[in-house]
């Protein structure tokens, strides 16, 4: 086997792993059930897209796309920033996705701490 | 090309996109924010470290391989800064840690 052969063909295999890793970052993007999840989703698939183009850096020989994936990583950055400065003045936009459950089970949590405090304090 | 170079990048580009992978399962799986974005600052740092080192290394140039460690030094730079602004930003909105957590420490009280 060819040492050409050997990288080509742990870049097209490594190719097939980083999209599947990239469809899985895009199944939390979708699903995500607040603003704060996608942003995490976001961050992830610009790690995974600056992976991708040294894959390709090394796949077609170019390496001016080392350069490429360096200004993506200073973008992507950026943009995590925005968005956690954007949560911060926001606030949490949540999906009303919670069943109701979930929002019964915090209530008995709230009255529990109420009964608890003065047991406390007393 | 040698057949060790070639090795060796080689298994610098498997482990890269092996790490990727496992920090994509990491957010998509793991059940709080918090710890989603544990896996995804650290794993997902490590995977494109890796495949950028990958790239560097198969040029064979110095000066491309120094580019590709500045690369690797920004990302290392920059996530820890980006995810600690995002887990307190969520932190300040009111975002719940989970319930099988054993403490918040920045709980107000």
């Amino acid at each position: 086997m060819e040492p050409a052969a050997i990288v080509a063909l742990a870049a097209n295999v490594a190719l097939a792993v980083l999209g599947l890793a990239l469809l899985l970052t895009a199944w939390r993007i979708i699903a995500g059930p607040t603003l704060s999840d996608r942003v995490v989703g976001l961050d992830m698939l610009t790690g995974i897209a600056i992976g991708f183009i040294a894959v390709v850096a090394v796949k077609t020989g170019f390496t001016l796309y080392i350069d490429i994936a360096i200004s993506l990583g200073l973008v992507g950055f950026l943009a995590t920033v925005a968005f956690a400065r954007f949560v911060l003045s926001r606030g949490e936009q949540q999906v009303p996705t919670v069943p109701p459950a979930a929002k019964k089970t915090k209530r008995k949590d709230k009255s529990k701490r109420k009964t608890a405090k003065p047991g406390r304090t007393g | 090309m040698d057949y060790a170079v070639a090795i060796l990048v080689a298994l610098l580009m498997l482990a890269g996109a092996f790490f990727a992978l496992a920090a994509a399962i990491g957010v998509l799986r793991l059940p709080d924010l918090y710890s989603r974005m544990h896996a995804a600052s650290k794993a997902g740092t490590v995977g494109s470290g890796l495949l950028l080192l990958a790239a560097g290394i198969y040029s064979g140039e110095g000066a491309i391989l120094a580019r590709a460690i500045t690369g690797i030094v920004f990302l290392l730079l920059t996530a820890p800064v980006a995810a600690h602004l995002l887990a307190k930003a969520a932190h300040a909105t009111g975002h719940k840690v989970w319930d099988g957590s054993v403490r918040d420490e920045m709980r107000r009280r």
